[in-house]
């Protein structure tokens, strides 16, 4: 029986509290050498792709910039053109926000970037934005929440018209485009790209996200934590691709995820919770529970009991991070599950906040990731490792392999593109 | 000191090899930097992108891309170019342009074109949020401190509220302060207002000149404007511009045109001789005080930048009038510039 093969691709581990920054093991957020080893070890393991984060604007907290996590990071197109240089196969896909950038201007750069890495460029469109990181744009922040997707999605059809406005034989065409977001006429600069448009990534949840990706999007990356939520999920966006005419293969679904080895089932697990731990140092406890509550609970002990007043919705508390859902409910579930465990603030927020983990053995872990797949909760993972630069030489060394031998993962890579090893087809010529 | 330079532009070229070939070449021969000119409006590549694609594949020479001030977002420019200087490790350059035609406008459609002296003026707007930008963190901002759980010390990062005529930034940057603390900013001080931008925010301005007379006028120029603006004038070097077709064997071939200096073409000052002639004409303008040094675009990028390495360079070494190796790894350390203090860092002392 011929096995579907998982995809693997890798997280820089960047501006949030995923990094454990300070293990002594941990090294520069920044230079290039971070990058350089991330990416070759993705590329030693036949990742498909290594994958870059954006934030437009530091993130603030009771009018301050926040301190508590890694704070900084490079410019991904840039960084991803010198990685195409030490790197020959491995997928380089960046986040680029679609409010704060100009489709001729865009579409531009990821094309170069396919040309310059042969074929291996990728783009996740994001749309979350506010009138915060606006700050930092000539364009401000005017653009209201429900006319991010529209504007994406015009945005993405606009640059499809771009790199497909060049004649088979390399000559340009002129170019217009008339829409609701954009009305810009010229001629595009390059050739089509080697993948003919660069592979398009969706990070959003809502259902204008699972839509836009069902109708534009090559890969999802998600957040489903258990294979119940992650099954729902994979169904649900699975389902929505017919209205666009498109297959189920037509679009990866891949959930970003942590992975904690050890040589025993137990030895994983102490790993895991002393990583969490370092996660959530006792400021960091405080800080998650104030934008919950909305409040400033300095004055509150991280190692005791949670508030028991009620959240208030204070908007310009927390400023640059996605909001959370309804903070009255959280509260509530917190508070039960802190009295429920007998937990303290601290140990609440590492219990409910807990990254999704794989935590075990390698064979254990391989056997998971197996699962999530055989089961349909997943095409792949995004691995999140918690360490720069070393994070993933661990999987790579022990997990890939195991995989490999299974069958359930490559052993080399076929092709050139990173098309090619999503196994997704070639996108049609306008 | 000289300082020499070279334009790897070349047509219809999109993958990476034939860039990393001729910046190879260009730093065999110790020069200071190599520019990629860059427009949304002909075809070719994001200039910035394939000197980044170019970086690891070097080790010393400076890498200065072409990136317009006019359509683009100032908060992303200083972001990629500060991040060009981290993959390069202090190699970064900038060359500021601006885009004033209504074709080039129209790939936006955002705004109409505008006058080159309204857009320049804008550019030096950029050019100082820029800097406050790379300067919005302090060198020593990240700190790992683990008893408070502090990654940064914020104090050390700082908005820098710019308000300009077209656009405002609130920052800090995304990124940490790069590692000459500002890249190289590289003018064409050629024309009116592009040269008064020049003056006040460049650290090397690029004259095309036809005459010896003329470049130097321009450099005095260029030098007391960037007194006036407060500037010490010996942080600013001012390079000749000359597109030069060395197909010309060793020496002059044109006849009558035998060790003369460029002549005007369409395309700018043109150099048209031999090696040899263009090292005596290098000579001669530097020892003469006319200029700090050249920036030369090949006609035929790969025959001519062979012959200006091979050729001109190493006569020039050989004649003891330019380096032969690299002595510092910087951009800024080839052309002698110190790296720029802080504006926002309280000065402590002498620690
Ligand atoms: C796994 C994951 C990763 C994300 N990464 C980023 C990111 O790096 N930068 C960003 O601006 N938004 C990021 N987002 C958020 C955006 O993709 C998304 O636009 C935002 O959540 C608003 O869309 P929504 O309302 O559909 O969720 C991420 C979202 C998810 C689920």
């Amino acid at each position: 029986m011929s096995r579907r093969q998982m995809h693997l691709a890798a997280h820089f581990p960047g501006v949030n509290n995923t990094t454990v920054w300070a293990d002594p093991e941990s090294k520069s957020q920044i230079e290039f050498s971070s990058f350089e080893h991330l990416a070759r070890t993705a590329e030693r393991g036949l990742f498909d792709f290594f994958f870059l984060a954006e934030g437009l604007r530091l993130r603030e907290h009771k009018g301050r910039i926040h301190d508590l996590d890694v704070v900084g990071r490079p410019e991904s197109i840039t960084v991803l053109s010198a990685l195409a240089a030490v790197t020959e196969r491995l997928g380089l896909a960046a986040t680029v926000n679609a409010t704060f950038n100009e489709p001729f201007e865009l579409a531009r750069r990821f094309a170069t970037l396919d040309h310059l890495s042969g074929g291996r460029a990728a783009w996740n469109v994001v749309t979350s934005s506010d009138a915060f990181t606006g700050e930092n744009f000539r364009r401000g922040g005017y653009l209201d929440r429900a006319d991010r997707y529209t504007r994406a999605a015009e945005f993405l059809d606009t640059a499809r018209e771009l790199w497909d406005s060049w004649t088979p034989d390399g000559i340009p065409r002129p170019f217009a485009h008339r829409g609701r977001h954009f009305d810009i006429a010229g001629e595009f600069t390059l050739p089509r790209p080697p993948q003919g448009h660069p592979v398009v990534i969706q990070a959003g949840d809502s259902d204008e996200g699972r839509e836009f990706a069902a109708s534009a999007a090559d890969v999802v990356f998600s957040r489903r934590s258990s294979l119940e939520d992650g099954r729902a999920f994979y169904a649900d966006v699975k389902r929505r691709l017919a209205k666009y005419g498109r297959a189920p293969g037509d679009l990866k679904i891949m959930p970003g995820v942590g992975v904690v080895l050890g040589d025993t089932a137990a030895e994983a697990q102490e790993r895991a919770a002393e990583i969490r731990r370092q996660q959530t140092s006792p400021q960091t406890a405080l800080l998650t529970l104030e934008q919950i509550w909305g409040v400033d609970l300095s004055s509150y002990d991280p190692d005791g009991p949670l508030p028991d007043i009620d959240p208030v919705v204070d908007p310009a508390l927390t400023q640059g991070r996605t909001r959370r859902g309804d903070t009255v409910a959280i509260a509530e579930k917190w508070r039960a599950l802190s009295r429920e465990k007998g937990l303290s603030i601290r140990q609440t927020v590492i219990e409910a906040g807990g990254r999704q983990f794989f935590i075990g053995t390698p064979e254990a872990v391989a056997t998971e990731l197996e699962q999530f797949v055989r089961y349909e909760a997943a095409d792949g993972f995004i691995l999140v490792p918690h360490l720069t630069p070393g994070g993933l030489d661990e999987f790579v060394d022990r997990v890939v392999p195991l995989l490999q031998e299974r069958g359930a993962f490559r052993t080399e890579y076929r092709g050139s593109t990173l098309r090619s090893h999503l196994g997704l087809p070639e996108p049609v010529r306008n | 000191m000289l300082h020499l330079s070279v334009a790897v532009d070349q047509p219809s070229a999109y993958d990476a090899a034939s860039y990393v070939a001729l910046a190879r070449l260009a730093e065999r021969g110790g020069l200071d930097f190599v520019t990629l000119d860059d427009s949304f409006a002909r075809p070719g590549p994001d200039a910035l992108a394939v000197l980044s694609r170019v970086a690891p594949a070097t080790t010393r020479i400076g890498l200065v891309p072409t990136v317009t001030t006019t359509h683009t977002e100032p908060f992303h420019v200083q972001a990629a170019v500060a991040t060009l200087d981290w993959v390069s490790r202090g190699r970064a350059g900038w060359r500021l342009d601006v885009s004033t035609t209504e074709g080039e406008a129209r790939l936006f459609g955002r705004r109409h074109a505008a006058v080159a002296d309204a857009l320049w003026q804008e550019a030096g707007e950029v050019a100082d949020v820029a800097a406050k930008l790379w300067d919005s963190w302090e060198d020593d901002a990240e700190i790992r401190d683990v008893p408070t759980g502090r990654f940064i010390d914020r104090d050390k990062l700082h908005h820098v509220d710019f308000r300009g005529t077209s656009f405002s930034v609130k920052g800090p940057s995304i990124v940490p302060r790069p590692p000459q603390g500002h890249p190289v900013r590289v003018v064409d001080a050629t024309d009116g207002q592009a040269r008064r931008t020049a003056a006040r925010y460049a650290d090397v301005a690029l004259v095309r000149a036809v005459s010896a007379g003329q470049a130097a006028a321009v450099r005095e120029e260029l030098r007391s404007q960037a007194a006036e603006s407060g500037r010490d004038p010996d942080a600013l070097r001012v390079l000749a511009s000359l597109l030069v077709d060395l197909c010309a064997g060793e020496h002059a071939a044109e006849p009558g045109h035998g060790g003369g200096g460029p002549r005007p073409s369409p395309q700018g000052p043109l150099y048209r001789g031999g090696p040899v002639d263009l090292a005596e004409l290098i000579a001669t303008w530097h020892g003469q005080g006319i200029v700090d040094g050249f920036h030369l675009t090949p006609a035929e990028p790969l025959r001519d930048l062979e012959r200006l390495v091979n050729g001109t360079v190493a006569l020039l070494q050989h004649r003891g009038l330019f380096r032969t190796f690299y002595p510092g790894s910087t951009l800024r350390e080839h052309l002698g510039l110190s790296r720029p203090a802080n504006q926002y860092a309280v000065t402590k002392g002498t620690s």
